[in-house]
């Protein structure tokens, strides 16, 4: 049974999209890619349960590998 | 170019003001006979307000410019008396698609549910939308159209606003007691008062292109982010009537406006996307950037700003000609009811009440539609493409994917015309919503709900049964600008029938429940215990007696 949850969990899509977006004003790159690795880090030690992460983290390679370009 | 509609050439005839010489007197001039303007003059005239409305030009808009009518919009066009022609000439639309490189991500249907007489859109071009509302303002006796004249000067002072005219016979002044500036995104009624329009310049530039095409796409609205055809940038169909197509690319922000707006470059760009063999010619081009900003009030004095004279927005989300109509009728009824000296001045305050905070949401969600289609940075751009890769297999992403938010009536919370409710309601019909549509059943055919509603405040009332006796403490007659609408599920003499419970569940009535409805179909007020004190107040409140039944 899946840990994660993928049901629709904001009833403000947009102001959550804009709220990740905010977050980077005024980075440049480098610390943009850091902001992005706290931010994650942050957030798993708030989710805290090993199963849903490695779900996620799963979920994320293999939709990064789908649209990895044929050799 | 091509071109299948005929302009036609609305005359100038000299007014009594240049055959005498005078200066002339109007209880209201609209200056500007765009979409807004021409809502705005007719909805005045419809309540029996003498309206001049003038225009420096001769004929409807050049080139199509906005093409979306929301159904908000089509529903004040009808009870303008103008809808006809967008019902014949119109492409329907509900539904919208989605693709992200060559992969369709996900479609969007705007309209779920049956039971409402017009779509979620009808796209037009604009020169049709205001031939129509021409047509419609003809008929009205109080509605004196003045074409090639175009306001040179302008000079408020405390009980009137002095408008000098300039038409191919000369000049004349016209004192208005209220203006109402429709004169578009560069107004110059705003810039001849002075007043700062304020906001955000976006550097990204759009090539809008029409082309007449016979052509194979569905009446949808799609939507492309980097498609193969336009590497790295968005593109943006629509249908439209004649067999004419609207197509809107995304440049590079160092585009130079000049020659890509050539059509030897516009082409090669089409032909990309529709195929090289593609037949098509093309219409209309336009080269723009945008700005999202506002008036800091929609109201100086006895000026009213109504539509881009007042705000701009991006076109993302078809909120601009939208937004202006919601804008003209939110201010016809108020001005004509202080006007004819049923409602206090103070009535006249709720415009900027109400309208600046809709203005706010339409820039707020066609600047965040404009930031998706155009990222600022590798950072957000690597958001904004995870949500796309994402939104293929998963609806929380999808509902992040922003290409427009599509113009729905604004819900005028915190309005001081509303009355909070008496008892619980669910539903979307809080006060301040715009009355949804449902069908009805007269004693003799099927119609819809909103055409029951009158010009003025209507109460509507439901019953359990069309022979059920009026509650308790009903009065013996309504208050005036106040007409009575029965409910019930099956109609009876005076009854309306609601047959397929629409109209109950989409406004949660039991029997007994009341509601008012304001002249612009907005909710103002409703209970689950009708009492003659409460619709006194509420109607007080509505007509901006504020406060007494709070």
């Amino acid at each position: 049974m899946s840990a994660l949850v993928m049901d629709d969990q904001t009833a403000a899509p947009d102001d959550l999209y804009q709220a990740l977006v905010d977050a980077h004003e005024g980075l440049v790159d480098a610390e943009s890619r850091q902001l992005n690795a706290r931010l994650i880090l942050l957030l798993a030690n708030h989710v805290g349960d090993l199963a849903v992460l490695q779900e996620a983290a799963a979920l994320a390679r293999a939709s990064v590998l789908h649209d990895r370009p044929d050799d | 170019m091509a071109q299948v509609y005929e302009h036609p050439i609305f005359p100038f005839t000299a007014p009594p003001e240049l055959l005498e010489g005078r200066v002339g007197n109007a209880p209201v001039c609209v200056v500007g006979a765009g979409p807004v303007g021409l809502a705005i003059a007719i909805g005045l005239a419809a309540r029996g307000i003498q309206v001049v409305l003038v225009d420096d030009d001769e004929t409807v808009s050049h080139g199509s410019r906005l093409i979306c009518i929301s159904k908000r919009t089509l529903e004040i066009f009808d009870r303008l008396g103008a809808s006809a022609g967008f019902a014949e000439k119109g492409v329907v639309w509900n539904k919208g698609r989605l693709f992200f490189g060559e992969d369709e991500v996900y479609s969007f249907d705007l309209l779920k549910e049956d039971g409402h007489q017009w779509p979620a859109f009808v796209n037009i071009q604009q020169y049709y939308a205001e031939d129509f509302l021409v047509r419609a303002a003809e008929h009205l006796p109080n509605l004196n159209i003045r074409w090639k004249s175009a306001v040179v000067g302008v000079e408020p002072s405390s009980d009137h606003v002095r408008l000098t005219m300039e038409t191919p016979e000369g000049r004349y002044d016209l004192d208005a007691d209220y203006v109402v500036a429709c004169d578009g995104a560069s107004s110059f009624v705003r810039r001849t008062l002075g007043l700062a329009f304020d906001g955000r310049t976006f550097q990204d530039r759009f090539l809008i292109t029409d082309v007449t095409m016979q052509a194979e796409f569905p009446s949808e609205r799609w939507f492309w982010f980097e498609p193969p055809f336009h590497e790295g940038q968005s593109a943006l169909l629509h249908k439209q009537p004649d067999s004419v197509w609207r197509i809107d690319l995304q440049l590079d922000q160092s585009a130079d406006p000049e020659v890509e707006g050539r059509e030897e470059n516009v082409r090669p760009r089409i032909e990309r996307m529709l195929g090289v063999d593609a037949a098509f010619e093309i219409d209309w081009i336009s080269l723009y950037t945008f700005r999202c900003q506002r008036l800091q009030r929609f109201t100086e004095g006895r000026i009213f700003f109504a539509g881009d004279s007042a705000h701009q927005v991006s076109p993302f989300g078809a909120r601009g000609g939208n937004g202006g109509v919601q804008d003209a009728d939110n201010l016809a009824w108020k001005l004509a009811a202080v006007i004819n000296g049923d409602a206090p001045d103070a009535l006249l305050a709720s415009y900027d009440a109400e309208r600046i905070p809709a203005s706010d949401e339409n820039i707020l969600n066609s600047s965040r539609s404009t930031d998706f289609m155009t990222p600022k940075s590798q950072a957000v751009r690597d958001i904004r493409d995870a949500v796309l890769a994402l939104a293929r297999d998963h609806g929380f992403a999808r509902r992040m994917v922003n290409s427009g938010r599509l113009s729905v009536p604004a819900v005028l919370d915190g309005s001081p015309l509303n009355t909070p409710d008496v008892g619980h309601f669910d539903g979307l019909m809080r006060p301040g919503a715009a009355a949804l549509d449902a069908p009805v059943a007269t004693s003799d055919s099927m119609g819809w709900l909103l055409h029951q509603f009158s010009g003025d405040f209507t109460v509507l009332l439901y019953l359990g049964d069309a022979h059920d006796a009026l509650p308790d403490d009903w009065p013996h007659a309504l208050p005036a600008m106040v007409n009575l609408l029965v409910i019930a599920p099956i109609s009876g003499p005076g009854v309306i029938g609601d047959p397929e419970g629409n109209v109950r569940v989409r406004y949660d009535l039991m029997p007994g429940t009341v509601y008012l409805i304001r002249p612009d179909q907005h909710v103002a007020a409703r209970t689950r215990a009708f009492s003659d004190m409460w619709l006194k107040g509420a109607l007080a409140r509505a007509l901006g007696n504020g406060g007494d039944n709070a």
